[in-house]
């Protein structure tokens, strides 16, 4: 998903391992170019040798949909991760997809339903925010990330460095889901969606509002009202919304929706309330929210009944399928009203009405005349721009990656992300590598006994902040490294204390005899180095602290007296000033 | 130092010491306790019979068993099973002694945290004073190596500290010690040390700070302050939030806060812990209170801003932080400043959209451009909010700096508290800054289409409390006004609420409203009272606004007389409220009149005159205006005062009177005078009470009082008391019952009335005195033998001490009256018989004189009305005997207080039955300030009825004469010091009915075979 939208597949190689991050498809494309093209990791042999693990953010196709390929027909056997809601629908859609490409396209040389269940097999659920342990190494833990239900995103984490990647995310909270969060992981890269990088969006509400109004109108005026969606995600929200509202308003018309996708998933959203949003969460023990007490199956029959209804068919565009159905039935009546939710394809019909044409023409060449209204409503599940700033300010990255977006747009949210947060920002086209240099702090054990030593050298108490420096040994050994005092490094590698010391001499001319100028000298030094402890030892020598001050004369000539000075390596300070 | 402790422990066997000292062998013994304790029993039957101890001493019996304990496991037991008991005050010292003996030889940790808790908690009993233990436990410290016992031991510390706020030595000790401590290792420990030093940590007194680890480059003396602003930087998160809160705790005690703190406090808000960033947020708001005109620099720019905006906008970024705690902290706190400027203030709205990098609106300035330019909102094109203008890259800035948009994102929160605490900052910020008011008011209508209907509530209110600054456009108008056919009664009354506090601008508003509030009345026909109401405050707040409707309203026409509509249709009386209370204030309206509009309102100024109001009607000029001007208010107030001052001059006439104690017929003549004379002064009262209705509650209050004193003073003057005893039966019973009543009534008084000041409630009191003094001596001349009469005498004994107890501080207010004499003659009294005891009383009570009211200033009457069931209803209510049926009640109540544990719903039935029903707490609501609103199911249920008939249900308001406002119910500390304070009076309970009572018509199914 370099520099475009769909087709999510991205490889990470961290601290020696390597990660699949989404494994999608393209919906565009009808040839190879669908799946991503897995002889980039490996011309020959399996994947299973070269990937670590696969994790699959969320069920949308464009980044599942290549799944069963990747795993039954290229070949891979190690994990695959994704979250629980996300196991469950995932099989769904893929499933239905495999239907309208073999069944319907009649293609050949595709996944089969034995595939997807296989692939499934393969799958290791995630919880949210539970850390998994894939090997010894690398740890995976999963956030909420809103988008739809079971999205979520990963932290990916070996040794001291991380990598965030978040799928598709929300930062905004919708009806059925809450927004995304993350903790303060400061992870070295932060891969973040940008779909809407050069977006700021307006309040949900107004436009919530302005929905529901319509379809009150409508409904009050005795029209009927058609919904084309897509079955997941959107299809929920607007089931909510709708409910809620009839709800509240005291309505009694009937909602419908069509049979099939959407009721299983519906199922499914019933199951995994925990991940939705506050308000669903806490009325549940009452009544579950998507246990729909207005919305009822739909039937083909329905359709002509008298008297006002609301009708969610599928599919979005009104391409085909019942929705398209029902709209040829009602488009003649200007009481009623089709909503469309999103985005249409151009040459759909969806895209036709959304641009005010009123005569379609249908196949075998029938006119259809459309009186009743249409009216856009656009309800999208992505960050925008100032989602994806609060997304790093939660984070606090390193480095910054922006994936599954347009160039151009990218190239204005790079700018604006190194100007604010000051770190670097890459956008890899497809097929493109980014590498990122990090700073791996390398953790090593110190002994406790050491620790203690060096808290009772006094000072505050640790700072965090500041480093700090002790003397110690480090001994590397068998792959670990231990920071020990040096008596007991020399005790574990079995060596012997070696002093080193420095001798200077010095050749002073000096009348005296020799014990005379040690004391002499003796006296000088008390004077000088006030705060030293300064022996006179009966030996003839002088210790200012570890230094030995010794004084001979030379040989030839009484007079000049040699001064012997040794230290230890430890000690420089006292020296300078003898 | 043991030798000493013993002896103090002894001290409390003081009466038994002496003796003890003969026994020399056992007071060598370091069990000696144990010992003196177990040889007690013997010498308990011995001839000494000096040992006083009347109970087994607490002290005592735990040393007993912390000796027995061989084990800490199981002196942990004993000493778990000690905690659960109270402790007598006396007797505090000698289990603390005994407790730090054990402490000093136990090695335990748990046990001696355990003792170090106990401690802690016997210093918190009520009566004793901790100073003697500081210096043990400060010893203690010194000696301890665990670290949890060294953090309980400085806990109990912080308890001892603040049970001696005098006590600046103590203070000055513990304010070392926590320093000293200060640089422990355990994390507890600091937290303790901080908070004792921002419990006790003095305002004026700089420290000095030497030999600790610290040693900045300050040294010297650093003051309190500084040494907890060290801690912002701890490697704790709990340390650096224990450090936030001993400063914040410090500013509760009223020290200034430095305000270099600022800087550090912020940089705190960006901590990776909430609690941190929490206690932040609060330190930087208290600092910006304190210092609201400072001047900060801008980092990276040489501009600089006043220190409260700068706060404001770093509190609102925080309304964005991860956390939602510290998102409601922050939202919270931003209602509060109210010094911010107003462009940083208006920053807080702000939100630039773009799409594509291209300029766009937002949906509420587009809705404002298409009202402006008179198209109303079409929306209907896909690209009906296509982006327009470009945008220069470089001005976008995508991370809100300062309070940019922070109450967007705080409306569109995920957690409906975030939201909610936003909606209430809004409120704030927006009452004290009409234009601000004027720009929010978009966001606040967006939020009554929220999901959760707390919120969608709350921000009703919030819009109904800002409503006076504002102006509704028709579109926002509309918006509201989708939300009145909400299922939800509380939402629909709230909105109501709403729109009578509401201005709209156009004619076309008025009848958008109107229209909307048919359609909910129509469909909701319960909410007819409250619609109702809004369209009167509707009217009359835009006369000029309906007139131009009223012909369509009425559906008149110019030439054709139009069919008289239905005078019992709900809409149609809502039409005409709001067309009379527009023509009140706009009197060319009534010519548009036709003549049934006339007939019916002369109909409903009588049956609805709540809603209708008096109007000047050409032709049929005889309805009353009122002629009261501004100044009705103040004249009233002024009759009020007169009346009472009238009161007070027959009073004044009868002082002198009074002293001639001999003179009984020129009392008896002035007591008639005032009887002649206050009668109609009661009269006056009443009726006032109906003109005035701000004074009602006042002169209802004065009326019932001296209603009490007549009846009194009748009591007085009957001729029984020169009767003798047997013949006098008959009077008596008239006595009987007015002492009975007066009694009554002052509950009454007391209960019913609220904004009663002591001085009034003494005065009350002082009148019940009078009545219980005059039953006592009704029963004395009635009843023969002697106990029940010395039981009574005593009770009233008990009765006049409990008032003086309570009204100390009012008895010199309350000269010259009964009690005042009585209390003169008390020790008399308590040592008297009981026949003298009513003789004195009979004399006194003849005697004292009628205690002024002084003029109460803001009373008012709880007042209860029974909504639904309306009583009205010719079909009855069925249902099957024997099993229940739900009555829906739907009551207000004004001005009561408590009405959770008060207001109780009595039902009577027809065989004489009453039901005393206690509501939920729920089911009370509270619409405005003084107003309650009950909406609750009352079961009924009865087995043996057969016949169709009423039965009646009203309000009652309970009260117990012991929870007087006034009497502090004390707080039952640690120890239980029942026995140490007086037998609480016998609560007495009892119910005053205060609403009208309403009659339901029930009928029983007939029984199945």
């Amino acid at each position: 998903a370099g520099q475009d939208v769909g087709r999510s597949c991205i490889l990470v190689s961290i601290g020696g391992k390597n990660i699949m991050l989404d494994c999608g498809m393209h919906m565009g494309y009808n040839d190879d170019r669908r799946f991503p093209d897995f002889s980039y990791i490996t011309q020959n042999g399996r994947l299973t040798d070269f990937l670590d693990c696969v994790i699959i953010s969320h069920f949308h196709l464009d980044h599942c949909g290549a799944l069963p390929y990747m795993s039954e027909m290229v070949g891979y056997d190690g994990p695959i991760y994704m979250t629980h809601p996300t196991k469950a629908i995932c099989p769904i859609l893929l499933e239905d997809f495999r239907k309208i490409t073999v069944d319907k396209k009649g293609e050949t040389n595709f996944f089969t339903s034995q595939m997807i269940k296989d692939c499934m097999k393969k799958v290791v659920p995630l919880n949210l925010h539970q850390t998994v342990q894939v090997d010894d190494e690398l740890e995976i833990k999963a956030y909420y990330a809103g988008h739809v239900l079971g999205a979520a995103m990963v932290h990916i984490k070996v040794g001291s460095e991380s990598v965030v990647y978040t799928g598709d995310y929300n930062m905004t909270p919708d009806r059925h889901l809450g927004a995304a969060w993350i903790d303060k992981c400061r992870p070295d890269i932060l891969i973040s969606e940008s779909t809407y990088a050069t977006t700021i969006r307006d309040s949900k509400r107004c436009r919530e509002r302005d929905f529901l109004k319509k379809v009150h109108e409508t409904i009050e005026r005795g029209g009927k009202v058609l919904i084309p969606v897509f079955a997941l995600g959107r299809a929920q929200e607007l089931c909510i919304l709708l409910e809620t509202f009839w709800e509240r308003m005291n309505l009694k018309a009937p909602i419908y929706f069509s049979t099939g996708l959407t009721e299983k998933a519906n199922h499914y959203y019933k199951l995994f309330i925990t991940w939705t949003n506050q308000k669903i969460r806490k009325t549940f023990v009452q009544r579950n929210m998507f246990e729909f007490k207005h919305i009822k199956a739909f039937d083909r029959s329905y359709a002509d009944n008298p008297g006002p209804m609301v009708v969610f068919a599928t599919p979005g565009m009104l391409h085909a399928g019942q929705s398209l159905q029902i709209f040829k039935k009602w488009a003649g009546n200007e009481k009623n009203m089709v909503i469309m939710p999103g985005y249409c394809v151009q040459g759909t019909i969806g895209h036709k009405i959304l641009n005010g044409q009123r005569k379609l023409e249908m196949e075998g060449r029938s006119t259809l005349d459309v009186k009743l209204q249409v009216e856009y409503m656009s309800f999208s599940a992505h960050a925008d721009a100032k989602g994806i700033m609060q997304l790093i300010r939660m984070a606090e990255p390193r480095n910054m990656l922006l994936v599954h977006g347009e160039a151009v747009k990218m190239e204005f949210l790079k700018g604006k992300i190194e100007q604010e947060f000051s770190i670097d920002c890459y956008m890899p086209a497809n097929g493109e590598t980014a590498t990122v240099t990090t700073n791996p702090s390398v953790p090593v054990d110190i002994s406790l006994n050491l620790l203690k030593r060096e808290m009772a050298l006094g000072g505050p108490l640790p700072d965090p902040k500041k480093p700090r420096t002790m003397h110690g040994t480090l001994i590397m050994k068998e792959n670990s490294l231990k920071l020990v005092s040096s008596e007991q490094a020399l005790k574990e590698l079995g060596l012997n204390e070696h002093q080193l010391r420095f001798t200077c001499r010095v050749q002073l001319q000096d009348p005296h005899s020799d014990p005379d100028t040690l004391h002499r000298i003796y006296t000088h030094l008390k004077s000088v180095l006030k705060g030293y402890t300064i022996q006179h030892l009966p030996d003839g020598t002088v210790m200012v602290e570890s230094i030995v001050i010794k004084v001979s004369s030379s040989a030839e000539d009484p007079n000049t007296k040699v001064l012997l000075l040794s230290w230890s390596y430890q000690v420089k300070r006292c020296h300078r000033q003898l | 130092m043991a030798a000493h402790l013993k002896k103090r422990v002894y001290e409390e066997f003081s009466k038994v010491v002496q003796e003890l000292r003969s026994l020399p062998a056992v007071c060598r013994n370091t069990f000696s306790v144990s010992a003196i304790v177990c040889r007690q029993i013997p010498h308990e039957e011995a001839p000494a019979k000096k040992l006083r101890l009347s109970k087994p001493s607490k002290s005592a019996a735990l040393h007993i068993d912390l000796c027995k304990a061989t084990n800490s496991t199981d002196a942990l037991q004993y000493l778990l099973q000690f905690a659960r008991k109270p402790v007598e005050t006396e007797s505090v010292e000698g289990v603390v002694r005994i407790l730090l003996e054990h402490y000093y030889k136990e090695t335990d940790n748990s046990v001696r945290l355990k003792i170090a808790s106990l401690l802690g908690l016997l210093s918190k009993t009520q009566g004793f004073t901790p100073d003697c233990i500081v210096d043990d436990a400060i010893n203690t410290l010194g000696n301890e190596k665990s670290h949890q016992v060294l953090a309980q031991l400085l806990d109990t510390l912080l308890v001892i500290g603040t049970q001696l706020p005098e006590s600046p030595a103590v203070r000055q000790r513990l304010i070392e010690v926590a320093c000293k401590h200060l640089s422990d290792t355990y994390f507890g420990v600091r937290i303790k040390c901080l908070q004792l030093l921002g419990c006790l940590g003095m305002v004026d007194t700089p420290l000095s700070k030497d030999n600790e680890g610290l040693g900045g480059p300050l040294g010297g003396v650093r003051d309190v302050q500084n040494i907890i602003s060290d801690y912002f930087g701890d490697q704790d998160p709990r340390v650096r939030t224990a450090a936030l809160k001993a400063m914040l705790q410090l500013h509760e005690r009223g020290m200034k806060i430095h305000d270099i703190i600022y800087d550090q406090a912020c940089r705190l808000l960006s901590d990776d812990y909430e609690q941190v960033r929490s206690a932040a947020v609060q330190m930087v708001w208290v600092l910006s209170q304190l210092y609201p005109e400072s001047i900060v620099p801008i980092p990276s720019s040489n501009e600089e801003i006043r220190l409260v905006d700068d706060a404001f906008g770093k509190i609102s970024h925080m309304v964005s932080d991860g956390s939602w705690m510290v998102r409601v902290q922050a939202a919270k706190t931003l209602g509060s400043m109210l010094q911010v400027s107003p462009h940083f203030l208006e920053q807080t709205l702000d939100k630039k959209l773009m799409s594509d990098l291209r300029r766009k609106r937002t949906a509420h300035e587009r809705a404002k451009d298409l009202f402006t330019s008179g198209e109303f909102s079409s929306g209907r094109k896909w690209a009906d909010d296509a982006p327009k203008e470009k945008l220069d890259t470089n001005t976008v800035n995508l991370i809100a700096s300062g309070a940019c948009g922070a109450f967007v994102h705080g409306l569109e929160d995920e957690m409906f508290e975030v939201r909610i605490a936003a909606v209430e900052a809004l409120c704030h910020l927006a009452r004290s800054s009409p234009s601000f008011a004027e720009k929010c008011l978009d966001f606040l209508v967006d939020m009554f289409n929220d999901e959760i209907e707390e919120v969608r509530l709350q921000s009703i209110h919030v819009l109904r409390q800002i409503s006076t600054h504002i102006t509704l456009r028709e579109d926002q108008l509309d918006t509201v006004l989708a939300v009145l056919e909400d299922s939800s009664r509380d939402i629909r009354e709230a909105l109501h609420e709403l729109i009578c506090y509401t201005n709209v601008s156009t004619k076309e508003c008025i009848q958008l409203a109107l229209l909307e509030l048919l359609k909910n009345l129509n469909k909701y026909p319960t909410d007819r009272n409250s619609v109702w109401k809004c369209l009167k405050f509707l009217g009359s707040r835009h006369p000029t606004l309906v007139l131009p409707l009223v012909p369509e309203l009425l559906s008149t026409h110019p030439y054709f007389d139009t069919p008289e509509p239905d005078m019992d249709d709900p809409a149609y009386i809502a039409v005409l409220v709001l067309v009379f209370n527009a023509a009140k204030s706009c009197p060319t309206m009534p010519a548009l009149f036709s003549d049934h509009t006339f007939r019916h309102y002369a109909y409903l100024r009588d049956s609805l005159s709540h809603l209708v109001p008096p109007l000047r009607l050409p032709g049929h000029g005889l309805d009353l205006v009122d002629s009261r001007g501004s100044g009705s208010v103040e004249s009233a107030q002024l009759f009020l005062q007169q009346s009472l001052n009238r009161i007070s001059t027959i009073q004044n006439l009868e002082a002198p009177g009074a002293q001639d104690l001999l003179d009984f017929t020129i009392r008896m003549k002035v007591s008639m005078l005032m009887c002649l004379s206050s009668c109609p002064s009661i009269r006056d009262l009443r009726r006032l009470g109906e003109l005035q209705t701000e004074l009602a509650g006042a002169a209802d209050f004065c009326a019932t009082y001296l209603r009490c004193q007549l009846l009194l003073m009748k009591a007085l003057q009957e001729k029984l008391w020169n009767m003798a005893v047997p013949l006098c039966l008959k009077q008596n019973v008239t006595a009987t019952a007015a002492a009975q009543q007066i009694l009554e009534e002052t509950y009454k008084l007391e209960f019913l009335y609220s904004g009663l000041d002591s001085r009034q409630v003494a005065t009350i009191h002082h009148i019940r005195l009078q009545a219980k003094a005059l039953q006592l001596i009704l029963t004395a001349r009635t009843r023969q033998g002697l106990d029940p009469l010395i039981n009574s005498c005593e009770k009233f004994l008990q009765e006049i001490e409990s008032f003086q107890r309570l009204f100390l501080a009012e008895l010199p207010h309350l000269q010259d009256g009964f009690v005042d004499k009585l209390l003169e003659l008390m020790p008399r009294l308590s040592s008297c018989k009981p026949v003298e005891l009513v003789k004195i009383l009979q004399t006194t009570l003849r005697q004292s004189g009628l205690l002024q009211l002084r003029l109460p200033e803001q009373i008012h009457r709880a007042t209860a009305t029974i909504i639904e069931p309306t009583g009205e209803s010719d079909n009855p209510l069925r249902f099957t005997s024997g099993l229940v049926v739900a009555l829906d009640i739907d009551a207000t109540l004004e001005h009561v207080q408590d009405p959770q544990n008060t207001v109780k719903v009595q039902v009577l039935y027809p065989d004489g039955q009453s039901h005393v029903i206690h509501p939920k707490p729920a089911d009370f609501r509270k619409p405005g300030p003084d107003r309650h609103r009950l909406i609750t199911q009352v079961y009924l249920s009865h087995t043996a009825w057969t016949e169709p008939s009423q039965i009646e249900v009203r309000l009652l308001l309970a009260y117990s004469a012991s929870s007087t406002s006034l009497s502090s119910s004390s707080k039952l500390g640690w120890s239980d010091s029942i026995d140490g304070l007086l037998p609480p009076e016998a609560a007495v309970e009892g119910t005053i009915p205060f609403s009208k009572p309403v009659k339901v018509y029930i009928m029983p199914k007939p029984a199945r075979r």
